[in-house]
């Protein structure tokens, strides 16, 4: 019928399909839920960010909560409503853990928000076919819930094979087989769709031979579109476990193997669910969102087992109401197929984008694990293997934490199908294993980035530390640099000033010492010879003796300090100018100032004296006499001096100084003479041309000397 | 006796020739600072808390490949980390020195108590990586993603508002654990 080449991939068991039990009865609906519990995190990539809140009524299809970023997914209300709850609950994920969810409570009357397809959507841009399939939340109904519009958003030129995924091999799920009975034409047009978008060369519609039906129904609905001619092929495929798993269809199909960590988008390849197909077409072409999804419930505990459109948000508990579950058959229930699905605990947990199958088994079903011994090495793993691992060497790396060398087996192209587990004579459980030793490695690669960026971090602050200490000492420097220099600047200016400052201020404090010692030793010298004039007169010659000593001593010093006193007024006198300067009006004025205040507070005490008839009043009257001698003669010496500055000024200090640079001038303007005269007498011995020259410039030079010397004895006259 | 000589001058120059190569690669080769250093700094968590009485987890590196100091003074890094600076410095692991600290269970992050906080920025000073934000008088807060769990802001806290608080397992940190590792007789027994 094709001339398409099966290749087969290494690898695989056969478990019982226990398919049948479920497709004996059509796809059908449910009634509404009382409530519908919406996870925002139903895909890979980003969470969504819900946009509507507590309370508000939502329409069907209405955006409920919006993609963030490119890698995420729009989320609608399946269904008209009050949203009754924004909150943690219980999600489809195994770890039993709770995420935000959107819970809205369905007011029974399905009204449809305003929705639009694209009309002619085979001619439209893919540009525009991406966009919808972006804003109709569309993602991969296969399982692992990838954004659709990511995954076709590669270059077109790149993709030479479109893969369709309808093998759907593990066991009991029979979600696409049933659409595929029902909806087939839906689906090729689906598929058209997506060959619009990223235009392959040729799609190949990989289905396992155990569903004759759904490729009868392919094939019909094929031949009816004959007339377009768009290369699909359904390629039946036998049946093996794990025949859907993305590489291993693809190895199957085309012979290529995806490189390890690698895309199918890398060797030219796209590979989409079938169902993924069937929401592509009624997002397209009805501009219907991703509201509901085909789930197959079954396993020996439930009542009617079949497929439902299902509403997603819808719990578990309400599926297993509606298909009459048997409460005490039930022994596990588990989301997904028996192989890579996981247990649910909670019987609330919603139907999200990608659960395909509910599992309600009995004990006899699928018993608790089986205890696990010891591994004999028997390497039935190994040939389980679908992708070509060494589960044995995975197995004792993942228990004893050797997670580089798991890594090194390349633990990451595992894709847990659980084969290993299920031919395991010892019946180890290989897949968890290996799932905790990838999330170990991915918990390490995360701790060494973390520990990167804080020793990143560290580093940084420590220099930023070093340089700020940098800066500080810097400044401080500059400081005290700065400090230094006006400390050497003041002692300058001291070392300069000293000289005239202290012998300004010293000999006239000094004088007055001295004048004080010349007393004492004055009264010393006339005490002693009155001494000694008693002591010669008592006729006691010891004493007199003693006390000529004595005299002798006083007399030194009194000659000394006669002699202190003389040098100290010589220097006082070489200092006249600055001891002059001390004294300004301002401060004479101030002196009166004092002496006025001080004979005014003297008169008063003498008028309280003279009221009260005090005693002192004589004593008083004297003071005040004083007080009013010392005002005068700080009256009168400010007035002196007020006539000597005024004196001053009229005769100014230049006489002098033009003295001096007179006399410079006469000194220079000789020597300068007697420069020329030598010149002179030179060229003349010479007999040079230029003596007549030199003794024009000599005479002038005689002229100038001539007026200099006039002008000093006019300024010294 | 030509022989001799023709022997002994190819010898000669045979090791001139090889001396002066093995002299170029010693300077064209040469590996600037201690490698060895480099490897320790790596394994170590980074948290700079300074248990080790260390300050920094660089100068700890520095001074086991100095040979100054023992392995075994790094609680945050644990077991693991003594086992991985044991293989690659070729000696043999010891236990935790308990003078240092405990291992911790999980991974700390430090949590201010907002209203609590006074604003002294004490913390901020105090914190190695930098994961403190805040300014003088305005409550500060702790960027978790960036804290290494050192406690080190605990003790400058004058009014003592910083709780350290185990990592929450998240969605995206949560991962499968290791399955029961015992065989079944051993369960049957413990049934």
């Amino acid at each position: 019928m094709n001339l398409i080449t099966l290749h087969e991939f290494k690898g695989g068991i056969h478990p019982p399909e226990n398919k049948t039990q479920s497709t004996a009865s059509p796809i059908s609906s449910l009634k509404l839920p009382e409530t519908l519990t919406l996870p925002i995190a139903q895909h890979i990539g980003a969470q969504s960010k819900p946009v509507v809140s507590l309370g508000d009524m939502v329409l069907k299809g209405q955006v409920i909560a919006e993609a963030q970023g490119f890698v995420s997914a729009n989320l609608h209300a399946p269904t008209s409503g009050k949203i009754t709850a924004i909150e943690h609950r219980v999600i489809a994920h195994p770890s039993g853990m709770s995420d935000i969810c959107i819970e809205i409570q369905p007011d029974g009357l399905e009204n449809w928000a305003t929705i639009q397809g694209i009309e002619n959507y085979l001619e439209a841009e893919p540009k525009a076919l991406i966009e919808k399939i972006a804003a109709s939340g569309v993602t991969g109904l296969g399982g692992a819930g990838f954004p659709t519009h990511v995954k076709a958003s590669v270059e077109p030129s790149k993709i030479e094979t479109l893969i369709i995924n309808a093998a759907e091999c593990e066991p009991y799920i029979t979600a696409d087989d049933m659409l595929m009975r029902e909806q087939a034409n839906s689906i090729i047009k689906g598929i058209e769709i997506l060959q619009r978008i990223v235009q392959p060369k040729q799609c190949l519609i990989g289905i396992e031979d155990n569903k004759p039906e759904a490729i009868a129904a392919l094939e019909h609905a094929l031949k009816h579109f004959k007339d377009n001619t768009f290369n699909i092929h359904v390629v039946p495929i036998p049946t093996k476990y794990p025949s859907g798993g993305e590489k291993q269809l693809i190895e199957i199909l085309t012979g290529k193997e995806v490189p390890a960590g690698g895309l199918p988008s890398d060797i030219g390849i796209l590979c989409q669910n079938v169902g993924t197909c069937f929401a592509i077409y009624k997002a397209i072409s009805k501009g219907e969102p991703l509201i509901s999804r085909v789930t197959t419930v079954t396993g020996n505990a439930c009542g009617q087992p079949q497929n439902f459109e299902v509403l997603l948000g819808t719990p578990v508990s309400h599926l297993l109401r509606e298909t009459n579950t048997d409460s005490n058959q039930l022994n596990r229930l588990i989301m997904g197929g028996p192989m890579m699905g996981f247990t649910l605990e909670d019987a609330q947990t919603p139907i999200v984008k990608s659960t395909n199958c509910i599992i309600a088994s009995s004990q006899q079903e699928l018993p608790d694990p089986a205890y696990e011994q010891a591994c004999i090495r028997c390497g039935m793993c190994t040939e389980a293997c679908p992708a070509q691992l060494l589960p044995q060497q995975l197995y004792w790396f993942a228990k004893s934490s050797n997670l580089e060398q798991a890594t090194a087996h390349n633990i990451s192209d595992c894709i847990e199908c659980g084969a290993c587990a299920y031919v395991c004579p010892s019946s180890i459980p290989l897949v968890q294993y290996y799932r905790f030793a990838k999330g170990e490695i991915k918990q390490a690669n995360a701790d060494k980035l973390k520990s990167d960026r804080a020793k990143e971090r560290f580093e940084t602050r420590m220099a930023r530390q070093e340089r700020e200490a940098a800066e500080k000492e810097a400044k401080r420097k500059a400081r005290a640099e700065a400090a230094a220099k006006k400390q050497a600047e003041k002692k300058a200016a001291e070392a300069a000033a000293p000289a005239s400052s202290e012998a300004k201020a010293a000999p006239a404090a000094d004088l007055e010492l001295l004048q004080k010692k010349l007393d004492a030793a004055q009264n010393g010298v006339k005490k002693t010879k009155e001494k000694i004039a008693l002591a010669e007169e008592a006729g006691d010659t010891d004493k007199v003796e003693l006390l000529k000593g004595a005299l002798t001593k006083s007399q030194d010093k009194m000659k000394e300090a006669a002699k202190a006193i003389a040098s100290a007024k010589k220097a006082a006198k070489a200092e006249p100018a600055a001891a002059q300067i001390e004294m300004t009006p301002e401060r004479m004025e101030k002196k009166v100032e004092m002496a006025e205040s001080r004979l005014n507070t003297a008169q008063k005490r003498l008028a309280d004296a003279k009221e009260s008839n005090s005693e002192q009043v004589d004593a008083l009257t004297t003071a005040v006499e004083k007080q009013q001698e010392r005002v005068n003669e700080a009256k009168q010496a400010l007035t002196e001096f007020l006539n000597t500055l005024s004196n001053a000024t009229q005769l100014p200090a230049k006489p002098e100084v033009n003295l001096d640079q007179l006399k410079q001038k006469v000194l220079a303007a000789q020597t300068r003479v007697d420069k020329a005269l030598e010149r002179l007498n030179m060229a003349k011995e010479q007999g040079l041309e230029t003596v007549g020259a030199l003794q024009m410039g000599l005479d002038k030079q005689q002229a100038k000397l001539e007026e200099a010397k006039k002008a000093l004895q006019e300024a010294s006259a | 006796m030509t022989i001799i000589l023709i022997a002994v001058s190819a010898l000669v120059i045979l090791s001139l020739i090889f001396g002066a190569i093995l002299g170029f690669a010693a300077v064209r080769f040469k590996v600037e600072g201690n490698p060895v250093v480099e490897q320790i700094d790596a394994l170590l968590p980074q948290t700079q808390c300074g248990q080790c009485s260390y300050p920094g987890c660089r100068p700890y590196a520095e001074a086991i490949a100095g040979g100054e100091e023992k392995i075994n003074k790094c609680p945050p890094g644990g077991e693991s980390t003594i086992a991985a600076i044991a293989d690659l410095l070729g000696v043999d692991p010891e236990p935790l020195d308990a003078e240092h600290g405990a291992e911790k269970e999980s991974a700390m992050v430090a949590v201010i108590r907002e209203d609590e906080c006074i604003g002294c920025t004490k913390c901020i000073q105090a914190c190695p990586v930098d994961a403190i934000l805040g300014a003088a008088k305005q409550m500060h807060t702790v960027i978790a993603d960036e804290c290494t769990g050192c406690d080190l802001c605990l003790d400058p806290c004058p009014v003592d508002c910083i709780d350290m608080l185990p990592v929450a397992t998240g969605l995206q940190t949560w991962h499968w654990d290791k399955p029961a590792n015992i065989i079944a007789t051993d369960k049957e027994q413990a049934a």
